[in-house]
């Protein structure tokens, strides 16, 4: 009992992933800044940020619906950290697991932008609702493929249970290979969930402002941009779970490196493509997922229900 | 979703300057749009009539941040007519060597602006990395990184050292070399290739009917530019190419503008080859002779235009500034119809908008009728004095104490 609750409060939990969230946070602003010939943040950029958000004011506007308002960071927040618990990381068990828990860790995953965009719409201002369709739309483009990914890799594996998924890719060293393209796809899906890069289309700063944070301001804003920051990690090692499950039963010394390589890898991917790509339209957003990623998505089930057709069995 | 009207503006971060655009959306399209400007107005025009015309060059060079060479050249060249002198050489050329420097560090900054625009930040701080090198230039030949000053009334006031031609040959070379790799983006970089083209079309008839001027008439294949339809300065002894495009698109604004770059190089190499020598200006008098005379300047957003009345006294009569914004600016609406909200802030920096440059005087008509009265300042102030003692707020007896230990 004392120990489920220091796992799940402290360490891997969620004081680890907030410190963690804040340094991931720094080394993408930091890479992107190096890539872009500026000098970039400070390391404890991220920190003050969140120091200074959490001691100013928190503004609603008068005509926004206050109790949604104040609640929506805070679902945000406990469903990525929620999720953050079934993952495995440097063993091939997560902390907690039960039967099914892949559909629960996605869906889990699809809550901070579904309080995205109630936290906008309850805004009640134009520039709010206008990014709030837009992460929805974007939500029904990326979601898709994402799922499809992830499943095809649970396929494979026969299982529904993340920590199941990672004990049978140690036990076939080498299988995860034909997960590529299905990781490559899960990425593209990453940074349209994480609204970065060239997908950042809800929160278009020359268009609309902040899309649905807007209105947003103080601790209230704080707690989202912190979201945002923790659902970066959780998203990062659920692909870096599914995708890339090798290494983990070397050890914890071993799979806790690992596991940090492996998080900083597909961060520097994404700061890379945020870097050297503008942003699209939403139009142009959701035919490139539906016309090029989704079909592709689609293809990586195939590939692994071949796989396990003549490999597995 | 029903219908929205959202405010792009007065304060908006598509937005350098204060300008108001409300957007009439269906969803993600515009269904229409409105331009109101007039948030920037310093009345410039009106203060030049108060002041000498040195004093005037000075003022009028503070109409625009970025080309503030266009309007001092463009006005001291009005001048100049009316008096009947001729500028000597050298100094022709100079001015030319610096409305040159003047368009490169423009079009730069206007590419970074663009890629700011679609969200392309990395090209910003690229190319604003390399307009630092134009702008230490600048500041060399000058003194100045912005409003240079180096006009006077008949001439310029500083000369060139061989040493400062050769830095300048050689930062062309390096700006040219950084100005093939910007091309080779704009012309390969596929996301920003698709939010640029189809953008923002303007067919050349409709360009012809706007009155469309720069970089924004030329991407639509007209070939409109002042300084080889009416040579000023030193054009009309160097060779250059006017570019233009059929694009019609924001695509073609882009290369055009980087075309045009290529260009401004090949002109500032020859203008230092062919720096003729001799005086660099000739004195004019205080007294301007009464006249008038019309001036036009290819500033890098298109074609600047002053009027100057003199009336034989040291200050002008009348001085009238058409920037090229206030031609380009009715495109705006025009582009946006149909188009999605996610392009209108690409569409509006197309035009490399200057909005306090174009801002005037609004006149009113027929204000009576509408139940509309002119507040003038007294009662402005008057009726602020009221407001705040309504609010509790009593200056008056702490002006009364000022004003005893004053006296």
């Amino acid at each position: 009992m004392f120990k489920a609750l220091f796992e799940i409060i402290i360490f891997p939990g969620a004081l680890f992933l907030i410190v963690f969230g804040f340094i991931v946070e720094f080394y993408d602003r930091k890479v992107y800044a190096r890539m872009q010939n500026r000098v970039g943040p400070p390391w404890f950029q991220p920190f003050a940020d969140f120091i200074k958000l959490a001691g100013k004011e928190d503004l609603i506007p008068e005509e926004a619906d206050p109790r949604p308002f104040r609640l929506m960071p805070i679902f945000a927040f406990a469903s990525t950290v929620t999720a953050f618990l079934y993952i495995p990381l440097w063993k091939t068990q997560a902390l907690f697991s039960f039967q099914g828990d892949v559909i629960v860790v996605l869906y889990l995953l699809t809550i901070p932008t579904m309080t995205l965009f109630l936290a906008g719409w309850y805004s009640r201002s134009v520039y709010s609702t206008i990014g709030s369709m837009r992460s929805l739309t974007q939500l029904f483009a990326y979601e898709i493929p994402l799922l499809s990914s992830v499943l095809a890799s649970a396929l494979l594996a026969n299982t529904w249970t993340l920590s199941e998924i990672t004990v049978f890719y140690s036990r076939h060293p080498g299988l995860w290979a034909f997960n590529l393209l299905g990781f490559a796809i899960s990425v593209v899906a990453l940074m349209g969930k994480l609204e970065k890069g060239p997908f950042d289309i809800p929160e278009a700063e020359t268009e609309i402002v902040a899309g649905s944070l807007t209105e947003y301001s103080g601790r209230l804003l704080g707690m989202f941009r912190l979201t945002i920051d923790v659902e970066m990690i959780v998203g990062a090692s659920l692909l870096a779970a599914v995708f890339l499950p090798f290494g983990l039963d070397l050890g914890p010394a071993v799979g806790f490196l690992l596991f940090l390589v492996k998080i900083f890898l597909i961060v520097s991917i994404i700061s890379l493509f945020r870097t050297v790509l503008a942003r699209l339209r939403i139009d142009q957003m959701v035919n490139l997922c539906w016309k090029y990623i989704a079909p592709l998505a689609f293809l990586q089930v195939l590939v692994d229900l071949t796989v396990k057709w003549f490999v597995v069995r | 979703m029903h219908d929205i009207k959202i405010p792009v503006g007065p304060q908006h971060p598509a937005l350098k300057e204060p300008a108001s655009f409300s957007l009439l959306l269906s969803g993600e399209k515009i269904l229409e749009a409105g331009v109101r400007l007039g948030y920037n107005h310093r009345g410039i025009e009106k203060a030049c009539e108060e002041r000498t015309y040195i004093q005037g060059l000075y003022l009028i060079e503070r109409i625009c941040g970025i080309c503030s060479h266009a309007h001092s050249t463009c006005f001291a060249q009005a001048v100049e007519e009316i008096v009947g002198i001729s500028v000597p050489k050298r100094a022709e050329y100079i001015r030319t060597l610096v409305g040159e420097l003047e368009r490169i560090h423009s079009h730069l900054l206007w590419l970074g602006v663009a890629g700011h625009e679609v969200g392309f930040d990395t090209l910003l701080m690229y190319t604003w990395s390399d307009r630092e090198i134009v702008m230490d230039i600048l500041a060399g030949l000058t003194g100045n990184r912005v409003n240079y000053g180096i006009n006077c009334l008949g001439g310029v006031r500083r000369d060139i050292s061989a040493e400062q031609v050769k830095d300048m040959l050689k930062a062309m070379d390096t700006l040219e070399e950084r100005t093939k790799y910007y091309i080779e983006v704009a012309t390969g970089e596929t996301t920003l290739i698709k939010r640029l083209s189809g953008v923002g079309v303007m067919s050349k008839e409709d360009v012809l009917r706007l009155g469309a001027v720069g970089p924004t008439a030329r991407a639509s294949g007209v070939a409109r530019d002042v300084r080889k339809d009416d040579p000023y300065a030193a054009y009309a002894e160097i060779d250059f190419k006017v570019i233009t495009d059929s694009h019609n698109d924001i695509y073609g604004r882009t290369i055009v503008r980087l075309g045009e770059l290529m260009e401004s190089y090949s002109i500032i190499r020859k203008v230092l080859k062919n720096l003729p020598g001799g005086e660099i200006a000739v004195k004019v008098p205080r007294k301007i002779p009464a006249g008038e005379a019309v001036s036009r300047y290819e500033a890098p957003r298109g074609e600047d235009l002053h009027y100057v009345k003199a009336n034989g006294t040291d200050k002008p009569e009348r001085v009238k500034v058409r920037a090229p914004t206030l031609a380009n600016i009715q495109t705006v609406a025009f582009m946006l119809e149909d188009r999605y909200l996610a392009d209108m802030p690409i569409v509006v920096a197309a035009i490399d908008p200057c909005f306090s440059c174009t801002d005037r005087l609004i006149a009113l008509k027929n204000h009576e009728k509408k139940g509309r009265k002119i507040v003038t300042w007294e009662s402005l102030r008057v009726e602020g004095i009221e407001w705040y003692s309504r609010q509790g707020i009593d200056f008056t007896k702490l002006n009364k104490k000022l004003k005893s230990k004053a006296g």
